[in-house]
C-alpha cells in the first residue's frame, strides 16, 4: 500500500502522559529531530510540581507542546493538531484543547477500568464513540513493545517504560522526522547500560514501522524547511541560553564567572548548566539559601569576578535586602529571575509575569535598578549578555526577567560568531589611583560610575558597605545633603542607560489606531495576533520592551502616534500601571494569570474588541 | 598564601600601617578596642601583604570593625558576612579574608551562614565578638544571653535558652576553634596568628565586655585577681593546669571533667592533656563552659587539617580543564545538535 504524504506549513503537537511516562523527554527528542530537519519551532513544557504525583491521576499529568513550521514560528501554538495521550488522565486534561478534527494517539493498554475511574471517565472514550469528530489512533503500545522486546533481558516494568519511545517512533513516521539522532542520543545516554539503550531504540523503531506498515495510518505529513536567516542553528532553552550569555560576557570581559545560587524551580537549570562548565573557568557556589547565594555573588563582585545569582520569585523576595546592598555599594551583579506563579510558593512549575513590580520597585527606600526582560528562549542569551555588559560598564546590579515558559521552553538559536559579540572593556584602577588624600572609591567618571578597585591592589585599600557613603571619598556619611546627592546619583545612573538602549522597533505602521505594548515572553503571541489583525485590515502595531527600567527614550514619542494603547500581560496589570505614570495616558489592559502564556487568539480577540 | 613566599621582614609592616585616619566610635571602655588593637598589632607579623587583607563584617557594634582597619573592607548586611566573605575568597583565593561578627549577627540572624561556612571549611578567619547582648539596638537579649536575664526586651527575665557558639562551631565540623578574652592580649594575638596560619575556616570566639548594656558579664574572667582560678588556658600537648598557684588540674572522673588539687593525691600525670586534634577533648572543654564547678576554657580548642572548599574548587577547575581542555565559546555554542540554514 502506498501512503500519501501531505505537505503542511505548520503543526502543533502535544505529548501528554503520567509524570513518570517520560513526556518531557519524548517531546525534547521530537524537538531535536524537528530542529535538525530545519523547521522553525517553539516549545513549552507543562508539568506538575510534584515529582511523581499518584499514578494515573489528573494531578499527575505532564505535557510538552511544540509548534513547528516552514515559516517563522513565534509561539508553541495555541491548540494542538495532534495529542498524544498515554493514559486516560492525559486525555481527560488535554482533550478540551485539541483542535476540532484533530488527531489523538492513545495507548489503549492504559485505558483500564481502574485508570478510567481515576481520570473520572464513566466509559472508555476510545470505545464509546464520544471522540467522534477526531481522528483516533488507539494503539496497544504496551502490548506491542512487550512483544517486540520479549527476548530482552529487561524486566516487564523496564519494557513497559519504553512505550514513550514507541509513541515517538509513530510520530517520527507521521511527520517524516529522522530517527537516527535519537538513536545516537539513546546510545550515548545509556552508554553504561546498552540493554536499555537498545530496548528503547527497538521500541522507537517498532513505532516507526507500525506507522509505515499497518493499514490504520494512510497519511503522513511533511513540513518544509523554514526560511530562517542563513547561519548555524541549534535548539536552546531559555535557561541554557542565560547560562551561555553569562559565560560569553565573562569571556568578552576577560573575567571569571561566579554564580552564587540556590536551587529553585524553574531556574535550577541555569545552576546545573553552569556547574558543568568548570573547564570554562566557571565557579558555581550552591549556597545554603537564597540570601547566601546573592551575598556570595556580591562578595565575588567586590573581589573582581563577573558575579551573578539566579532564582525565581520567592528567592528574589529573600534576596531583596542584598540587592539593596549591591545598589548602595555600586557593585556589578547580574540577578536572573525566572518568574513563576505566585504569591508565596504559588505555582512553581507554571509561568507568570508577575514579578515586574518586585524587580522595578521591590526594595526598601529609593533603590533604582536596571531591568531587562527576554522575549523568547534564544533572546535569553542576548539579555543575559547585555545585562552583564551594563552591570560591568556602569557598576550596578541588573535584573534579568525571564519566566518558566522561556526558561524551560525552547526554540532555535542562531549561533553567534563569538568574534561578533561586543567586547566588554573593564578597567580596574592600579596603585597610581591613590592621591594625596588616599584612594577615592566613590569618584565618578562621565557616566557617574565609580572605580572598581580590586582587593589585592596595593595602596587602594578602602571600605565599602551598606551605610551611606560620602560621594567621592567613600567615608561613612549621614550628612543630609550628601544623602540627597547620592540618592539622585543612583537614580541618574539608571536613567543614563537610555543612551545604551537601541531605538524601539515598531512592528507595523508607525502611526495608527492601536499600539500593543508587550514585554517578556508575550512577544510571540502578540506578534502573531497583531500580524493576523493587520492582515484583516486593522490599524494596529506592536512594540516590545526589553528594557523596563529605564524605559527607552523613544517610547513616549512612538505612543503619541497611536490613539489607543493595549498592554497584554500575564499578571494583573503591572506594566500598565508603570506606563500610565510614565506616559500619563489611559491604557487598556489584557490580563490573565492562569499559569500559562497567552494564546494569540486571545490577544487577537481583544484587538478586535477595541478596534470594533 | 603569600606568607610562604614573602619573608616577614621584607614586608616591613607596622601596626600604624593598619590604622586609618578616621576616629573609632565605640563606647569608651568597650572590649572591642582591645580586639582592634591586637589585630592591628598582629597582622604586620603574619607575612601577608597589607593589600591582601580583606575584612568583611555584618551589622552590629563589632561589625564597624572594617572601618577602623586600613585594609580592604566590606561592612555588609545583617548576618551575611560569612556568605559575602565566601564569595570574596572564592573569587580571589590569594586574599587573607577575615569575618568580623557578633553573637546576634553571627548566631541569630546569620546562624545559617555561620554553620555552613564552617562546614564547608572555606579558608576564612572568623572573629565572633560574644558580649551576650544586642548592643547597637540598645540592649535586647541575644541567643547567648543567660536564661533569666533582664533586658529591654525581657523585663521579666529572658525565657530564651542560650547556646554556646563554640559548641555550634564544633557541631558544624569546624576545623579550627579558639576562644579568647578581650582583655587577654596574649591569648588574642595567639588566636589571631594561629587562625591566619590555619588552612580552612578558623573560628575565634572572643568574650567581650559590653560596658553599657551587659557590663561585668565576664567579670570573674576579666578580673586579674579571679581569672587564674576561673579560666583554664589550654595548650596542645600539655596537661590542663590552672589556678593562681598553678596547683589545680582537670581529671576525668565518672565520665566528667573534674577539678583536683595537685600535690597530695594528684600529680600532673593524672591530668587530662589537651589535644587540639581530638574532637572529644574539644567537646569536653566546651561542655565545661557553663559548668560552675569547672573553669572556663580558653586557647586553641581545636585545630585539624581538612581539605578546604576553595582549594578543592580550584583543583576541580584545573583537573576538569586538563581533562576536557579549556573551553572556548565556539565549543560551548556548538555543544548541541547543530544544523545549518544555507
Amino acid at each position: 500500500m502506498t501512503k500519501k504524504i501531505i505537505r503542511i506549513n505548520e503543526a502543533t503537537i502535544r505529548f501528554a502522559g503520567d509524570s513518570g511516562d517520560g513526556m518531557q523527554l519524548t517531546g525534547t527528542r521530537f524537538t531535536e529531530a524537528t530542529a535538525i530537519v530545519g523547521n522553525d519551532l517553539k516549545t513549552i513544557p507543562n508539568y506538575p510540581s510534584e515529582i511523581r504525583a499518584p499514578l494515573g491521576t489528573l494531578a499527575g499529568v505532564s505535557a510538552f507542546q511544540l509548534m513547528f513550521g516552514s515559516q517563522q514560528v513565534f509561539t508553541p501554538g495555541d491548540l494542538p493538531d495532534t495529542l498524544v495521550a498515554m493514559n486516560p488522565a492525559a486525555l481527560k486534561v488535554h482533550l478540551k484543547d485539541l483542535k476540532k478534527g484533530g488527531t489523538i494517539l492513545a495507548n489503549a493498554n492504559a485505558f483500564t477500568a481502574k485508570n478510567l475511574k481515576m481520570a473520572h471517565w464513566e466509559n472508555n472514550p476510545l470505545e464509546d464513540g464520544s471522540l467522534e469528530g477526531y481522528t483516533v489512533y488507539s494503539i496497544e503500545m504496551s502490548k506491542l513493545v512487550g512483544k517486540a522486546l520479549e527476548d530482552s533481558d529487561l524486566t516487564s516494568k523496564g519494557i513497559e517504560r519504553t512505550k514513550n519511545m514507541f509513541a515517538l517512533g509513530v510520530l517520527f513516521w507521521m511527520y517524516n522526522r529522522p530517527i537516527e539522532p535519537t538513536e545516537a542520543w539513546l546510545r550515548k545516554k545509556f552508554g553504561k547500560n546498552p540493554a536499555i539503550a537498545e530496548a528503547n531504540i527497538t521500541a522507537m523503531k517498532t513505532g516507526f514501522n507500525y506507522g509505515e506498515t499497518t493499514e490504520i495510518f494512510t497519511t503522513s505529513y511533511a513540513v518544509d524547511k523554514a526560511d530562517l536567516p542563513k547561519g548555524k542553528y541549534r535548539n536552546i532553552t531559555g535557561n541554557v541560553a542565560v547560562a551561555y550569555g553569562l559565560v560569553a560576557a565573562a569571556k568578552k570581559a576577560g573575567k571569571e564567572l561566579f554564580l552564587g545560587s540556590y536551587p529553585i524551580t524553574p531556574a535550577s537549570e541555569i545552576l546545573h548548566t553552569l556547574s558543568g562548565l568548570r573547564n570554562y573557568g566557571v565557579k558555581t557556589f550552591q549556597a545554603e539559601d537564597e540570601i547566601a547565594g546573592i551575598s556570595a555573588a556580591i562578595g565575588a563582585a567586590y573581589a573582581g569576578d563577573l558575579a551573578c545569582t539566579t532564582t525565581s520569585g520567592p528567592g528574589m523576595a529573600l534576596k531583596t535586602e542584598a540587592i539593596g546592598l549591591a545598589i548602595i555599594t555600586e557593585l556589578p551583579l547580574v540577578i536572573v529571575n525566572v518568574q513563576r506563579g505566585g504569591p508565596s510558593t504559588g505555582m512553581p512549575t507554571k509561568m507568570e509575569q508577575s514579578d515586574l513590580f518586585q524587580a522595578v520597585l521591590g526594595r526598601n527606600s529609593d533603590a533604582p535598578i536596571p531591568v531587562i526582560a527576554a522575549q523568547d528562549p534564544a533572546d535569553c542569551f542576548n539579555c543575559a549578555f547585555e545585562a552583564a555588559r551594563i552591570a560591568l560598564k556602569y557598576m550596578t546590579p541588573v535584573i534579568v526577567l525571564t519566566d518558566g515558559y522561556l526558561g524551560q521552553g525552547s526554540g532555535p538559536w542562531q549561533i553567534p560568531d563569538p568574534k561578533d559579540l561586543p567586547e566588554i572593556k573593564i578597567s580596574h584602577p592600579d596603585s597610581s589611583a591613590r592621591g594625596e588624600n588616599g584612594f577615592m572609591p566613590y569618584a565618578r567618571d562621565e557616566n557617574e560610575t565609580r572605580p572598581w578597585a580590586i582587593p589585592g591592589t596595593p595602596g587602594l585599600e578602602h571600605r565599602i558597605g551598606g551605610l551611606e557613603k560620602e560621594n567621592i571619598s567613600g567615608m561613612v556619611s549621614q550628612d543630609p545633603a550628601n544623602h540627597q546627592l547620592m540618592t539622585d546619583i543612583r537614580a541618574r545612573k539608571v536613567q543614563n542607560l537610555t543612551q545604551e538602549i537601541p531605538a524601539l522597533e515598531v512592528c507595523g505602521d508607525s502611526k495608527g489606531e492601536l499600539i500593543v505594548i508587550g514585554w517578556g515572553s508575550t512577544h510571540g503571541s502578540i506578534h502573531v495576533a497583531v500580524d493576523r489583525a493587520r492582515k484583516a485590515g486593522k490599524s494596529v502595531s506592536h512594540i516590545h520592551l526589553r528594557w523596563i527600567s529605564p524605559f527607552p527614550a523613544d517610547l513616549k514619542e512612538i505612543c503619541d502616534n497611536f490613539d489607543e494603547i493595549l498592554i497584554p500581560e500575564v499578571n494583573s496589570g503591572q506594566l500598565s500601571l508603570l506606563l500610565r505614570s510614565e506616559l500619563l495616558r489611559p491604557i487598556q489592559q489584557l490580563n490573565k494569570v492562569r499559569g500559562e502564556p497567552f494564546r494569540a487568539s486571545e490577544i487577537e480577540n481583544k484587538i478586535n474588541e477595541i478596534l470594533g | 598564601m603569600s606568607e610562604t613566599i614573602q619573608g616577614i621582614e621584607e614586608l616591613n609592616l607596622t601596626r600604624k600601617d593598619f590604622v586609618p585616619g578616621n576616629e573609632v566610635r565605640w563606647c569608651p571602655g568597650c572590649g572591642d578596642y582591645s580586639v582592634l588593637a591586637n589585630m592591628q598589632k598582629t597582622l604586620p607579623v603574619l607575612g601577608v601583604k597589607k593589600e591582601n587583607y580583606a575584612f568583611i563584617s555584618g551589622i552590629g557594634c563589632s561589625s564597624r570593625f572594617p572601618y577602623y582597619m586600613d585594609t580592604y573592607g566590606f561592612h555588609s548586611i545583617h548576618g551575611r558576612a560569612p556568605a559575602i566573605a565566601s564569595g570574596v575568597k572564592l573569587a580571589n583565593p590569594d586574599l587573607a579574608v577575615w569575618v568580623i561578627t557578633g553573637d546576634g549577627d553571627g548566631f541569630s540572624i546569620g546562624g545559617n551562614h555561620m554553620i555552613h561556612v564552617l562546614r564547608r571549611n572555606i579558608d576564612l578567619n572568623i572573629v565572633l565578638f560574644n558580649n551576650r547582648i544586642y548592643g547597637l539596638t540598645k540592649g535586647q537579649y541575644s541567643p547567648t544571653s543567660k536564661l533569666g536575664m533582664k533586658t529591654k526586651s525581657s523585663p521579666f527575665g529572658s525565657v530564651d535558652r542560650p547556646f554556646n557558639p563554640s559548641s555550634i562551631a564544633l557541631g558544624a565540623n569546624a576545623t579550627f576553634i579558639a576562644r579568647a578574652l578581650d582583655v587577654d592580649a596574649k591569648g588574642l594575638q595567639n588566636s589571631i596568628k594561629r587562625a591566619q596560619r590555619h588552612k580552612g575556616a578558623s573560628f575565634i570566639e572572643v568574650y567581650q565586655n559590653c560596658v553599657i548594656f551587659n557590663d561585668g558579664e565576664f567579670a570573674d574572667l576579666e578580673n586579674k585577681a579571679t581569672r587564674p582560678d576561673k579560666a583554664l588556658f589550654v595548650v596542645h600537648g600539655e596537661p590542663m593546669i590552672f589556678g593562681k598557684e598553678r596547683d589545680k588540674g582537670i581529671i576525668m572522673k565518672d565520665n566528667h571533667p573534674k577539678v583536683v588539687t595537685l600535690g597530695g593525691d594528684w600529680s600532673e600525670k593524672d591530668l587530662l592533656v589537651h589535644d587540639e586534634t581530638n574532637s572529644i577533648i574539644t567537646n569536653l572543654l566546651l561542655e565545661m563552659t557553663f559548668d560552675p564547678l569547672n573553669p572556663t576554657p580558653f586557647g586553641i580548642l581545636r585545630a585539624v587539617e581538612e581539605p578546604t572548599y576553595n582549594d578543592m574548587l580550584v583543583s576541580q577547575i584545573k583537573n576538569v580543564t586538563e581533562t576536557l581542555g579549556k573551553g572556548t565559546l565556539e565549543d560551548l555554542f556548538y555543544s548541541g545538535d547543530v544544523w545549518e540554514v544555507k
